[in-house]
């Protein structure tokens, strides 16, 4: 049994297409994260698993029932907004319970699942107050409260840490993290931080355009994007993408970039399939943090390069060098001492590598 | 070197301060001369109503009255207490109120009504119904008052307080839709949102989450319906006469039809309670209209 499934899910807003054909599943006690810019489709999307959004194809199952058409107040889901939503002319307690009265729970069984869950967020001492009166981490921790009460199968956040301040937010997504590994309870989430979606996902869908780019557990959406659109958005700074083609001789392949004749080999490559590679028009992709400025696995390449740019953030450095015309990023220690307008020595990790077909922008 | 660029900056210092002086004084007496000016017919009035007819022809409008003399006002108000053609205030100042507090009451509870559904619950089509309200907002009501007589009469209700209570709800939904929909438009909706998951309908969500917190809006509609009903002339004029008229139509009969003297101190006497409970209104929530026209909604 699964406990949320999307099918051939389509919705449109007039004329634009806002969802086109998702497919989804989550099981019991996942955490899966909607990742993916401004505009993708992401919020819609948990909208119309909350029910408050219509669909125009497909249907959503949770606990393999098709609630399509179910109201969302029956659809055993608790939301946390990102602007909170608490009801401003309510205190913390009637916030809470507004909820739980509007299904006629018995007085008894709210107070004790008031007690409860406000213990377990520590608000409990905040009960009388107005959301005016609260801090944004309270604010925050009351609207999850609101949710928990309600004891859902399923969890919906949408962007709850979006208006919290840069130290706050990171504190929150600990508590988020926390809160989903002793409930164990079913989460859908919805941002647009990479590192909010690695830190706390399960699994991430990746959505670009109404469409999945990639639905996969962090670690494979970090070393193994299926598509340009997913290694480009992931990471900080993105992947090196460095345009180039193919050469297959005997049991040989190797990269070459645009004008340029020095070959990179790749044989240490999983291809998805390894037909047709001979002058393959390819990206040619690595991250910044896989380039070393010393040698220090046996397979690193070693290739010499221009520095031309040097951003120094502390802990680390980001430096640009030039490749043939095109710009490749790395990532060092900052105690490293990189001169510019200089050819240097890098070594490129070979065995974190990704190559892209340059016409489909897929994973080859 | 230094104290040269010192002494510069104090000449500097001095001039602006000769500046900013001249220019504050200036304020004050502008300032000063407007408020005067718009003090001006008040106080004639008030000076005038409290005068004897004998004070009035043999003295000027700014002269100060010999003494409170209210007997204008008990006329203006209760009359002479003589039969025919005696015309006073009292019984068309209650038939204001009776036009003007359910008026007021429901304008201001559909014009919500309205705006949180143009907002909250939108609808395919709903910015043209939006903009057609808006339009109600443009129509000079003289354009309307041959069609509504006839509404009025079909319905049976032409020269009652009840069809003037009517016609003003009906032309005051714009200007509180208006009102509403630019105050519930920067409420967020995942206010709505979230209740709708808590299980909360349409009417539930309107009183226990919007209404809560709408007073400031609230405020402002009632003040400006409160105003334009009770300072209308042209619906009261046209739709009732006799004993159903509001009191700005009385008020024009008394005026136009005293008989032989023009009575100015009963005039001004008149007016002015004409005047009294608009000014009522503002002063007891005059400080929220300020701030409800100017608030955005709340946030978080």
């Amino acid at each position: 049994m699964k406990t949320l499934k999307i099918d051939e899910l389509s919705k449109n807003f007039g004329t634009t297409e806002v969802l086109r054909k998702i497919n989804l599943e989550i099981d019991e006690g996942n955490f899966l994260v909607l990742l993916g810019p401004s505009g993708c489709g992401k919020s819609t999307l948990l909208n119309i698993i909350a029910g408050l959004e219509t669909i125009n194809e497909g249907n959503v199952y949770i606990d393999d029932y098709n609630v399509s058409k179910v109201e969302p107040k029956d659809r055993n889901i608790a939301m946390v907004f990102q602007s909170y939503a608490l009801y401003p002319s309510m205190n913390v307690r009637e916030n809470m319970i507004f909820g739980l009265k509007q299904a006629k729970v018995s007085k008894k069984k709210i107070e004790e699942q008031l007690q409860k869950v406000s213990k377990f967020l520590q608000v409990d001492a905040l009960l009388e107050r107005k959301p005016s009166q609260l801090s944004g981490g309270q604010r925050q921790r009351v609207a999850i409260g609101r949710a928990l009460v309600r004891e859902p199968r399923i969890f919906l956040f949408d962007e709850p840490l979006s208006n919290l301040d840069a130290k706050l937010r990171v504190e929150m997504r600990r508590e988020i993290k926390k809160l989903h590994q002793q409930l164990k309870t079913t989460v859908v989430y919805v941002t647009h931080d990479q590192t909010e979606a690695m830190s706390l996902g399960t699994n991430i869908a990746i959505m670009n355009h109404g469409v999945i780019q990639q639905n996969d557990t962090p670690e494979n959406i970090y070393n193994k994007p299926s598509n340009t659109f997913v290694a480009d958005f992931i990471g900080s700074p993105s992947m090196n993408l460095i345009k180039g083609n193919l050469k297959q001789s005997s049991n040989q392949i190797s990269f070459v970039a645009n004008s340029s004749n020095f070959e990179i080999p790749i044989n240490g490559y999983d291809f998805k399939e390894k037909s047709n590679l001979e002058n393959k028009e390819v990206y040619f992709g690595i991250r910044p943090e896989h380039i070393f400025s010393k040698k220090s696995n046996e397979g690193d390449f070693e290739i010499n390069l221009r520095a031309d740019l040097s951003e120094y953030i502390g802990h680390e450095q980001i430096m640009t060098f030039d490749y043939e015309n095109q710009e490749v990023l790395a990532k060092f220690p900052s105690t490293i001492k990189i001169e510019l307008s200089k050819n240097t020595k890098l070594y490129f990790d070979l065995t974190q590598i990704s190559l892209f077909d340059a016409k489909t922008e897929e994973r080859i | 070197m230094q104290d040269k660029i010192h002494t510069s900056y104090k000449q500097l210092e001095q001039r602006s301060k000769y500046t900013n002086m001249f220019l504050r004084w200036f304020l004050y007496l502008v300032l000063i001369l407007f408020a005067l000016y718009f003090i001006f017919p008040l106080y004639v009035m008030i000076v005038t109503s409290l005068k004897t007819m004998e004070e009035i022809r043999q003295g000027t409008l700014l002269t100060w009255p010999s003494g409170l003399n209210f007997d204008s006002w008990a006329v203006a108000w209760g009359g002479r207490g003589y039969g025919a053609g005696d015309t006073f205030l009292k019984p068309y100042f209650w038939n204001s109120i009776k036009m003007v507090v359910p008026a007021v009451f429901f304008s201001t509870f559909i014009g919500a009504m309205t705006g949180y559904v143009l907002t909250k619950w939108r609808f395919k089509g709903d910015q043209w119904v939006f903009l057609f309200l808006l339009f109600g907002c443009f129509i000079p009501f003289q354009a309307i008052l041959l069609p509504m007589a006839r509404t009025l009469g079909v319905l049976g209700i032409s020269n009652s307080v009840i069809g003037l209570v009517l016609v003003h709800t009906v032309y005051g939904i714009p200007f509180t839709t208006l009102f509403f929909r630019n105050y519930y438009i920067s409420v967020p909706t995942e206010l709505v949102k979230a209740a709708r998951i808590d299980g909360a309908g349409f009417f539930k969500i309107f009183f226990k989450i919007l209404l809560p917190i709408s007073a400031p809006i609230i405020v402002v509609t009632v003040i400006w319906q409160f105003t334009q009903i009770w300072n209308d002339f042209l619906f009261g004029s046209t739709f009732s006469f006799g004993e159903a008229a509001p009191i700005q139509v009385a008020l024009n009969n008394m005026v136009l039809s005293s008989t032989s003297v023009k009575e100015y101190n009963v005039d001004m006497a008149s007016a002015i309670i004409a005047g009294v409970p608009t000014l009522i209104v503002y002063v007891l929530a005059g400080k929220y209209f300020i701030r409800g026209l100017t608030s955005g909604a709340v946030k978080g």
